[in-house]
């Protein structure tokens, strides 16, 4: 600890890093990656990628099923809805509302949560009491209600259903969050800090916040496929993103009375949706098992 | 010992009397009710007078705390739309949904626990890797497309078993398995996990080399450990239990709380839509508690801390 | 001369790991009889525990395996038998204490419950008659109001108190042979010597044979009648306590002592051993302490060494003691 001679505050220890991802040497899981990146890259150039427009009706074309089957036909690949409207295209723009939901909804979240942890680890005593109930009220309520009330309160969109789950979601990285910061407290460096006369807010963020990333990494992967299957739940509802916006979940409602004439408009999105949380739920496994087996109970 | 549960049960109380204030503000936040139960043609008249008929004229802290007072003794007032008690309504729908939600966990946790705990002895073998396929699929599959296609295949098509309804223990088969089938995933995992860390502790190998039978030293002396983290999560997966069982109830039509609540909610019931929160939350908390005192209960180290 | 209580022949465990196949306990022999101390000496991941566990078949599966030798109790070999016959053997015949007195207890259950265990399978009591005799064990390892403790959970007691509670455990059958792994290292300083007094106490009470394994020469030379210093899985020399303290022949074992900081001495720097333990899973051709012995000779990096004799009970392995 060289003493600064320019303002004369001591240098800060470092604090201890933890082992590099890869340490433990696992393949890199390249196939949830794979199917990752391709919706990513689906969602965001979905209009110049789709095939036809998803909001385009013919209702001569209703239910044509998918290309391979009989009846199919290449110009619809994955066949039509019950509006005529091109499944494919409609699945692709189904990716941006998934996609965005979760993704956006898990950073609000996270954020906010991942806030409220440090600050319940590091102050302690009354702040955490409080901090805590509040936590575990929140986690304990039903989310789906809570987007329901809104959905119908304010009507339902996008932005509600972002904020009904952020709203409860935020509690699990409160919680997990102040668990690490609980144990770092513990080891010397941030007592070593103390003395070098920083201050809370200093502590928070140059010390106990890159500490607490891997952890956040891990939670965050884990959490969006959770909540995409929520956005989902909603959509199907009726209390998700409103039509004509193709949302997969609607389209499994829309389909829901056909699954056996014309499977492929509830099947498909399923599919989709499938697909995309399994990939991040073993993204998420994998990132687990290389940066912090500690949270193996997640 | 004592003095834990007392306060566990105060701070349960308070919680439940801040739901109860948020319930209130929500429930009136879903728009005035009034333009679905009055025709077109109503005039202001109409609306004044339906409006005082209801006390929907009172002050708001006024309602509110009729609301409570009368919530204490398990009076919701009359259902707008049904036009007779909630409590009567809850009394019918509650049962179903309390049964069905029994069922599924009582299967979730049947299976969990061997294949949870088998998974984590027999790690690497092909057990453990189906178990750790069937707890991915698990959290990754939405339960209301699972629910669609069990309806339209299973009770449908192939007619093995009723998509609800009425027919006694069959009834409960799908719309139970669909519901449980994400805590089975999960208390899987966490059970594989924590068995995994247990069983490489030091205490489980002292227990071996005093010459305990492996068979207890796995079901005993390990998973009495492996529980705790389990029991951590039992209250949020007891809320997603919830959660899921809203949409299951749907797709189902099992004439449930989870139904009650999206049917109040869509016609703007407010009374139905206070009570059935309420309820939900009540149910929650009493849930937590348990789960907590469980905790205690597994844990001596928690019993002390105080 | 009484046959020993356990003698060891040639034991090896290998441990495969995707880094090559570490040899952890590579040939090695010992015997210890009824009433007699053995320490086992050696830095971290010389062998010692790996050993212990091989004794009682407890290595870590599936990576660890005992390829070879024989371990004879009372004449019968462990390494014979079926999981069944070692599972009556473990706790019964051969008790272990191991080294975190945090850890080694089950956390969730009382001490009572964990010290009543064994003794309801080694003697078959039930009821008042199994607390009574778990008081007793409680009362022989010198634990205050013994009855009392019992209800206690392990995080309501001292790391020393732990430490004595397993001692407990592994006496209770009594056992013949008693194997502890550090027993003392997380202790505090006056808190191991009483627990040292009390592990001799409790072996002279029951004539039990002991293995000692420690890295601290301090100890062995307290409580130890023979001592076998390990290097690279193998035991380089062993012998009686005084012949080696006196006149040590591996120059491993010289190192070790004269590694020791002697109050008086007038050295300004302390001794080190230059250079690092050797990699289990690439030891070298011939003696595993070469690269670091400053009177290795070419014949030593050739040629593993064998076993010659120095005096009753002393034996070494090293190149330079073998008569030209």
């Amino acid at each position: 600890m060289a003493a600064d001679p320019v303002d004369g505050t001591l240098a800060l220890p470092e604090a201890p890093t933890r082992p590099a991802a890869g340490a433990r040497g696992r393949r890199l899981p390249l196939l949830p990656i794979g199917i990752i990146a391709t919706f990513i890259v689906v969602a965001a150039l979905a209009p110049l990628l789709s095939p036809a427009s998803p909001y385009e009706q013919s209702l001569r074309h209703r239910f044509t099923p998918p290309a391979w089957e009989d009846g199919g036909a290449w110009a619809h690949p994955l066949g039509t809805d019950r509006l005529g409207r091109d499944m494919l295209a409609r699945i692709m723009y189904g990716a941006r509302v998934s996609l965005a939901a979760g993704v956006l909804t898990v950073l609000l979240a996270s954020a906010f949560g991942a806030a409220v942890g440090l600050v319940a680890g590091y102050y302690g005593g009354r702040v955490d009491a409080v901090l805590m109930r509040m936590t575990d009220a929140t986690m304990s309520f039903p989310v789906i209600l809570l987007a329901l009330i809104l959905a119908v309160t304010v009507g339902p969109s996008f932005f509600n259903v972002v904020l009904a789950i952020a709203v409860i979601l935020w509690a699990r990285y409160a919680r997990v969050i102040r668990g690490e910061v609980l144990t770092l407290m513990e080891l010397d460096f941030i007592a070593q800090a103390r003395i070098a006369g920083a201050g809370a807010g200093r502590i928070i963020t140059r010390h106990l916040a890159p500490n607490t990333l891997n952890t956040l990494v891990v939670l965050v992967t884990l959490q969006i496929g959770y909540v995409i299957i929520v956005e989902a739940s909603l959509s199907f509802l009726g209390a998700g993103i409103p039509p004509p916006t193709p949302a997969w979940g609607s389209m499994i409602a829309e389909g829901r009375d056909f699954v056996t004439s014309a499977w492929w408009v509830s099947l498909l999105p399923g599919l989709a949706i499938l697909l995309v949380v399994l990939a991040f739920n073993l993204l998420g496994d994998w990132l687990r098992d290389t940066l912090d087996p500690k949270l193996r109970q997640l | 010992m004592i003095r834990f549960v007392c306060f566990r049960l105060l701070q349960s109380l308070i919680a439940l009397a801040i739901l109860s204030v948020v319930v209130f503000v929500l429930a009136r936040a879903t728009g005035d009710p009034l333009h679905m139960i009055l025709p077109m043609s109503a005039t202001e008249e109409d609306y004044a007078n339906a409006r005082q008929y209801l006390g929907l004229d009172r002050p708001y802290v006024e309602q509110y705390l009729t609301f409570v007072g009368r919530a204490a003794t398990g009076d919701f007032g009359n259902s707008i739309r049904a036009r007779r008690p909630v409590s009567e309504i809850l009394r019918e729908r509650l049962p179903n949904s309390l049964r069905l939600a029994l069922f599924a966990m009582t299967v979730s946790l049947a299976m969990a626990f061997p294949l949870g705990v088998l998974a984590a002895v027999k790690k690497g073998t092909g057990l453990d890797r189906a178990a750790q396929v069937i707890s991915v699929l698990g959290q990754s599959l939405p339960s209301f497309w699972v629910a669609i296609i069990l309806v339209e295949f299973v009770a449908g098509r192939w007619q093995w078993l009723p998509a609800g309804g009425n027919e006694g223990f069959t009834s409960y088969i799908l719309p139970g398995f669909t519901l449980g089938w994400f805590v089975v995933a999960g208390l899987m995992r966490l059970l594989r996990s924590g068995m995994l860390e247990v069983l490489d502790s030091e205490y489980v190998k002292l227990a071996r080399l005093k010459g305990v039978a492996e068979s207890r030293v796995v079901w005993m002396h390990a998973l009495k450990n492996a529980l705790i983290p389990v029991v951590t999560f039992a209250g949020i997966y007891f809320s997603i239990l919830v959660t899921t069982a809203i949409v299951v109830e749907t797709v189902f039509a099992w004439p449930g709380l989870g139904r009650l609540a999206y049917e109040g909610i869509s016609s703007r019931d407010f009374p139905v839509i206070q009570a059935v929160v309420l309820t939900t939350a009540a149910i929650v908390t009493v849930v937590n508690l348990a789960v907590d005192l469980l905790y205690a209960v597994i844990d001596p180290r928690i019993r002390y801390a105080r | 001369m009484a046959s020993p209580v356990v003698d060891v022949q040639d034991l090896r465990t290998h441990i495969v790991t995707r880094w090559g196949t570490i040899k952890a306990v590579d040939g090695v022999s010992f015997s210890v009889a009824a009433g007699e101390t053995l320490g086992l000496v050696g830095e971290s991941g010389s062998g010692k525990s790996m050993t212990c566990l091989s004794l009682v078949r407890l290595v870590p599966r599936p990576a660890a395996r005992i390829v070879g030798g024989r371990v004879l109790l009372d004449g019968e070999d462990l390494l014979a038998k079926s999981e069944e016959e070692m599972q009556q053997i473990r706790g019964r015949k051969v008790g272990m204490i191991l080294q975190d007195p945090m850890s080694s207890l089950n956390p969730v259950f009382s001490v009572g419950m964990q010290l009543r265990e064994p003794v309801a399978m080694y003697h078959h009591l039930r009821g008042r008659a199994l607390t009574v005799r778990a008081a007793e064990l409680l009362a022989a390892v010198r634990i205050p109001s013994p009855a009392a403790r019992l209800r206690a959970f392990p995080h309501q007691l001292s790391g020393g108190m732990r430490q004595r509670v397993v001692g407990a455990m592994a006496i209770a059958a009594p056992p013949r042979l008693l194997i502890a792994d550090e027993p003392t290292t997380s202790l505090d300083l006056t808190i191991q010597a009483q627990y040292l007094g009390l592990l001799k106490e409790l072996q002279e009470r029951h004539r039990l044979a002991m293995i000692f394994v420690t890295h601290d020469l301090g100890i062995v030379a307290r409580i130890c009648d023979r001592v076998a210093v390990m290097y690279g899985g193998r035991i380089v020399e062993i012998g009686p306590v005084r012949a080696i303290f006196k006149s040590p022949a591996h120059p491993y074992t010289r190192a070790l002592l004269e590694a020791i900081p002697r109050l008086g001495a007038r050295r300004e720097r302390l001794t080190t051993i230059e250079g690092q333990p050797p990699d289990l899973a690439k030891l070298p051709a011939g003696c595993a302490f070469a690269p670091r012995c400053a009177h290795a000779v070419d014949r030593c990096r050739v040629e593993a060494p064998g076993d010659t004799m120095l005096g009753p009970g002393h034996a070494t392995r090293c190149w330079l003691h073998v008569p030209a």
